[in-house]
């Protein structure tokens, strides 16, 4: 397979000069910031036209993060389940990981283009924090990662990560100590440093550029599985699906799908269930409104406070989606589906048992979906899934709910 | 005398040879019973006020000012709550220009018609979002229009000619410049590098330019006063609420002074 089938570098669905995905999107933020915002779209766009940087972000993507990730048939699952064939994009293959590298490496080259010396990143689950740290063990810059007390607390395991990185982990108490609360600490960070430091946002949100961005440094994701598809099938799936939280997996499988004829479909975190009201829904359950630099659907109650959310897997913690999620979906390019905290680990122990992978608990959801779609599906059928991340960064969450007397 | 309270509030000072004090306090902090107290007490010292709108992310404000976001609402503050407030303190001072304040999805949330309708019916002046910049501000700034209610812009040291040509051009009521590259309650930039950026901008915009964000001592207060037309007082004010948490008697008294201590630096042209 050559790198001009692979890797399409012509920008499609852009947004308007503001910024804006149909109703979605804008430059909500604080005016300290609108200049190196603009400073910062310039710069990307001139990267992006840049052969010379192309051609070293796609060798870092193929020498240092290990592209093309294999597409892989689960035979073994999908005739355990008895419906359509499951085929697994491997992004957890990748070096870290999980697919968070991919924008990490895009954002960590365009920091050094800029001069910066100093990038800094929020993070959920961790990954985004590790694969920024990564980057800027590399590339020489130094790394403040902000993350939630509470996720600290259920990613021990990848705090560890950083710091061995040479990253320093801050921890973040106000709000909920996750993952929005983390992304308010980093934006003030960014409003006091933004002359000197590089913001590595780790999803398709906030102002733009940023989900613009995001969503090109990740869309090799879709455009090697759309190639690997045709090669190894002689077709194109029926169903491409991915997890959402912010949306960055998700953008970066479905979007280059989007003017192929077939369905694509996030499924949202239900958490204890969306009538509980304890989930990250947004798009499901939430409304349109403003927060962290962009119009989208988001969490919160009837005053516009936003709430907090609940999910076992701290990746998907988020009250926001990206805004061109936001978009796809009110224009109906987009279906939504979810999956409980329940389903995901049904999901994370049954990958594991029939193919000997150890999903992470975000992926583990797009499983828990599609094995549900592939059981109302036939054997011709097939549905893409993006297996986004590994999960050995979970193991600590998954041992304490199967516990020691369930044979998991 | 206009029928623009902000207008005048900055003409009288200007009479009077010196800059208003602009002061700032989030409502329903620490409750909303406390927070009419607290405001009344601001109002007898600060020519234009303004009035916070509590919100759960705020993430331009430093530590100070969120503890207070999260008491408010901690304490049930809802949105009537904070146009009540408001309506308290206009009817107390029928001259004081008040300003509301706060971000985009509590304006949003409620429409930007049905916000600025109870914005004007509560009598505020003014209001000013932080995270709706001028390209995002058409649907809001409509809304107000329509009650006459300034749109306040921020103008910061990291916007641009061009971004300062449009904050004047777009702004009413007053400019704020933000003294500093951060977030508010952090440290005041230099005094020399603010005063060049705020004659720049007198040089640029008829509007009278207030400056804010990081200014803690009634010294900062002169100093900036001497050139400015107007202080503003956020993050100091705020934390007299937490210093006396639980104390109300003692809490409004150390409002009371530290604004009075404020407004007499500021009293004579700017030496103290």
């Amino acid at each position: 397979m050559s790198e001009q089938t692979m890797y399409d570098m012509e920008m499609r669905h852009m947004p308007d000069i503001g910024g804006h995905f149909g109703r979605f999107g804008g430059k909500y933020a604080a005016e300290t910031l609108m200049g190196p915002l603009a400073e910062l779209e310039a710069a990307f766009h001139a990267s992006w036209e840049d052969e010379s940087f192309q051609a070293e972000r796609l060798r870092l993507l193929q020498q240092y993060v290990g592209r093309p990730t294999p597409l892989y048939h689960a035979e073994h699952l999908s005739r355990a389940i008895g419906g359509a064939q499951i085929i697994l994009k491997r992004e957890d293959l990748t070096h870290t990981g999980a697919h968070k590298i991919n924008n990490t490496i895009g954002q960590g080259l365009l920091a050094q283009r800029m001069g910066k010396k100093r990038v800094i990143a929020e993070t959920g689950a961790g990954q985004h924090g590790v694969a920024t740290a990564t980057v800027a063990a590399m590339f020489d810059m130094q790394c403040d990662v902000y993350m939630g007390r509470e996720d600290m607390r259920r990613q021990a395991p990848n705090v560890f990560r950083m710091e061995l990185l040479g990253a320093r982990v801050i921890p973040v108490d106000c709000g909920s100590g996750t993952l929005k609360d983390a992304l308010n600490e980093a934006l003030r960070d960014w409003v006091a440093s933004c002359e000197t430091t590089f913001y590595i946002i780790g999803t398709v949100a906030g102002p733009h550029p940023y989900p613009l961005m995001v969503r090109q440094y990740h869309a090799v994701i879709g455009q090697e599985a759309r190639a690997q598809f045709l090669e190894q099938f002689g077709r194109l799936p029926d169903v491409a699906m991915a997890c959402v939280g912010g949306g960055s997996n998700a953008m970066g499988l479905l979007h280059p799908l989007r003017d192929d004829n077939i369905r694509l479909v996030a499924v949202e975190a239900a958490g204890y269930g969306l009538e509980t009201g304890q989930h990250a829904a947004s798009m499901l359950a939430g409304r349109p409104g403003i927060l962290h630099g962009n119009l989208t659907y988001l969490l919160e109650n009837s005053e516009g406070q936003i709430n907090g959310t609940h999910s076992i897997s701290a990746g998907l913690d988020y009250p926001g989606v990206g805004p061109e999620l936001a978009a796809m979906y009110d224009a109906g390019r987009l279906e939504l589906d979810s999956a409980t905290d329940d389903q995901a680990l049904q999901a994370f122990k049954r990958l594991a048992h029939t193919e000997g992978i150890l999903p992470a608990l975000e992926s583990s959801h797009a499983l828990a979906a599609a094995m549900r779609m592939a059981s109302t599906m036939t054997p011709d059928q097939m549905i893409l899934v993006n297996l986004s991340g590994r999960g050995d960064k979970d193991l600590d969450t998954v041992m304490k709910v199967f516990g020691k007397g369930e044979k998991a | 005398m206009s029928l623009d309270r902000l207008k005048n509030c900055f003409e009288r000072c200007k009479s009077e040879q010196r800059a208003a004090l602009v002061g700032y306090l989030t409502a329903g902090d620490p409750n909303p019973a406390a927070s009419e107290k607290l405001l009344h007490v601001l109002a007898g010292h600060a020519d234009i006020l303004e009035i916070g709108m509590p919100f759960s992310d705020p993430m331009a404000d430093g530590p100070t000012i969120q503890a207070a976001s999260e008491r408010s609402l901690e304490a049930g503050t809802k949105m009537h709550d904070v146009f009540h407030l408001c309506m308290t303190v206009r009817k107390a001072r029928p001259e004081a220009g008040i300003v509301l304040m706060g971000y985009a999805n509590i304006a949003y949330a409620m429409g930007y018609r049905q916000f600025a309708d109870q914005a004007a019916l509560a009598g505020a002046d003014g209001v000013l979002i932080v995270d709706i910049p001028p390209e995002e501000s058409g649907d809001l700034d409509a809304a107000l229009l329509a009650h006459a209610l300034h749109s306040i812009r921020l103008v910061a040291p990291t916007s641009s000619a061009a971004r300062r040509e449009l904050a004047a051009k777009t702004a009413s009521g007053f400019i704020y410049y933000v003294s500093l590259t951060g977030i508010t309650g952090a440290e005041m930039g230099s005094v020399a590098d603010i005063r060049t950026q705020v004659e720049s901008l007198h040089s640029q915009s008829g509007l009278p330019i207030c400056v804010g964000f990081g200014i803690k001592t009634p010294e900062q207060a002169a100093a900036v006063a001497a050139f400015a037309d107007g202080v503003v007082i956020g993050s100091h004010f705020v934390s007299c609420i937490a210093d006396h948490a639980g104390d109300e008697p003692a809490m409004l008294a150390a409002l009371d002074k530290t604004c009075a201590a404020m407004r007499k630096a500021m009293g004579n042209g700017g030496s103290v």
